[in-house]
């Protein structure tokens, strides 16, 4: 009698397909990646139906949180002379490693006077000085650190790339609107009647 | 690893040496591991969605100047008040002339959509909203109720933000009180 014979099939697959498909996923992330920033005030930002994305360059982030207010300065250029300016407007100056440093540190919040600690530091210790101070000081004259601070980047932004500098406030979607208002009053007290809030997408109602 | 050799172990009959015939497939699964452990890696540290900007336009506060105010008919103002626990109070025209209503975020739209229609109905002019946020208020509040505004179309103008603690009557602050949201 013939006995159907099985034959032995090799069990090894086509990998080649599969490396294909990756490499050419792992291409797409690496090229649209942009590292995101650690958030030194774990923000929650509240959700809206608006469609307009926040812009990639000639913005500064006031982020809020727990009654502190970090900023960041986006793009190295206008970050690192508006510190300059911020130095000869405080009668002190930075060397040009420390101008670097500052240069790609994302969202800062120590007083002026600490700036130098912050930016010699290293992550464990920014965290440390971030903790004991109580972020940007907002006091709401004309000499209020905050103010000054937005005051020097929108001039740098203008020097540098010749238009406005936006504005934009991320807030923490608990955080009490006093807090808020403080820094809408810093704004307003330069005129700057126009900034945007930042909020996460939600599905449009 | 991923190949067995399936092969019956070829029979070793003939004298000869033959040099083997070397097989041209290579292994790819740890090239195919590497390639999904970075992309994961890329995955978990990028953000893709974008977030998004909700733009503000606030009047201009000039402290020298204080009579550059706008004065709007009361028939057709509504003004919110933001308190806290997430809790809105409105009435239209002048405060204590109206019963101010006390509502939650979930209702607010309906409120929206109605003082329009009859504002429209009434003066043939487009509703103005005031928003006042107050102290008990948080931000996320003031962001939705913002939200709220730009979803049902109220005001085709800005709407008026009047944040200033200062402004908020007398009135409106025993209104909120007795309500428990401020």
């Amino acid at each position: 009698m013939g006995r159907i014979k099985v034959p032995r099939k090799s069990t090894s697959i086509d990998m080649t397909a599969m490396c294909d498909v990756s490499f050419l996923l792992l291409t797409f992330f690496i090229l649209t990646a942009t590292a995101r920033q650690p958030d030194p005030l774990s923000i929650v930002t509240p959700s809206s139906t608006v469609q307009f994305k926040v812009p990639d360059k000639d913005l500064s982030i006031l982020s809020i949180g727990k009654g502190k207010v970090f900023m960041e300065i986006i793009g190295r250029d206008v970050k690192i002379l508006t510190l300059q300016k911020m130095a000869s407007l405080y009668g002190t100056s930075f060397s040009n490693e420390e101008a670097i440093r500052f240069g790609v540190i994302g969202a800062f919040g120590v007083p002026f006077n600490q700036l130098k600690n912050y930016i010699n530091a290293n992550a464990d210790q920014r965290t440390n000085l971030e903790k004991q101070f109580n972020g940007i000081p907002t006091d709401s004259t004309r000499n209020g650190e905050l103010y000054r601070w937005v005051e020097q980047s929108r001039r740098a932004t203008a020097e540098l790339h010749n238009t406005e500098m936006r504005i934009s406030i991320k807030g923490d979607a608990n955080e009490q609107y006093p807090t808020v208002r403080k820094i809408v009053d810093v704004l307003q007290r330069q005129s700057l009647n126009k900034f945007s809030l930042i909020t996460s997408a939600e599905a449009s109602k | 690893m991923a190949e067995l050799d399936s092969s019956g172990g070829g029979g070793g009959k003939g004298g000869k040496v033959r040099s083997k015939k070397q097989s041209t497939r290579v292994d790819l699964t740890a090239m195919v591991d590497l390639a999904f452990l970075l992309i994961t890696f890329f995955m978990l540290t990028t953000s893709l969605s974008k977030p998004l900007a909700m733009d503000i336009a606030k009047p201009d506060k000039d402290e020298n100047n204080t009579d550059n105010k706008l004065e709007v008919k009361q028939s057709q103002t509504m003004t919110i008040l933001l308190g806290k626990n997430d809790k809105i109070m409105w009435y239209m025209g002048e405060p204590g002339k109206s019963q101010p209503t006390i509502e939650g975020f979930a209702d607010i739209e309906k409120s929206l959509l109605d003082n329009k229609a009859k504002v429209k109905a009434a003066t043939g002019k487009d509703i103005m909203v005031i928003v006042r946020p107050t102290d008990g208020a948080t931000y996320k509040n003031f962001v939705d109720i913002m939200d709220w505004l730009s979803i049902t179309k109220t005001n085709l103008t800005a709407p008026a933000v009047d944040d200033d603690p200062k402004n908020l009557l007398d009135i409106e602050r025993d209104l909120m009180k007795k309500e428990g949201i401020l």
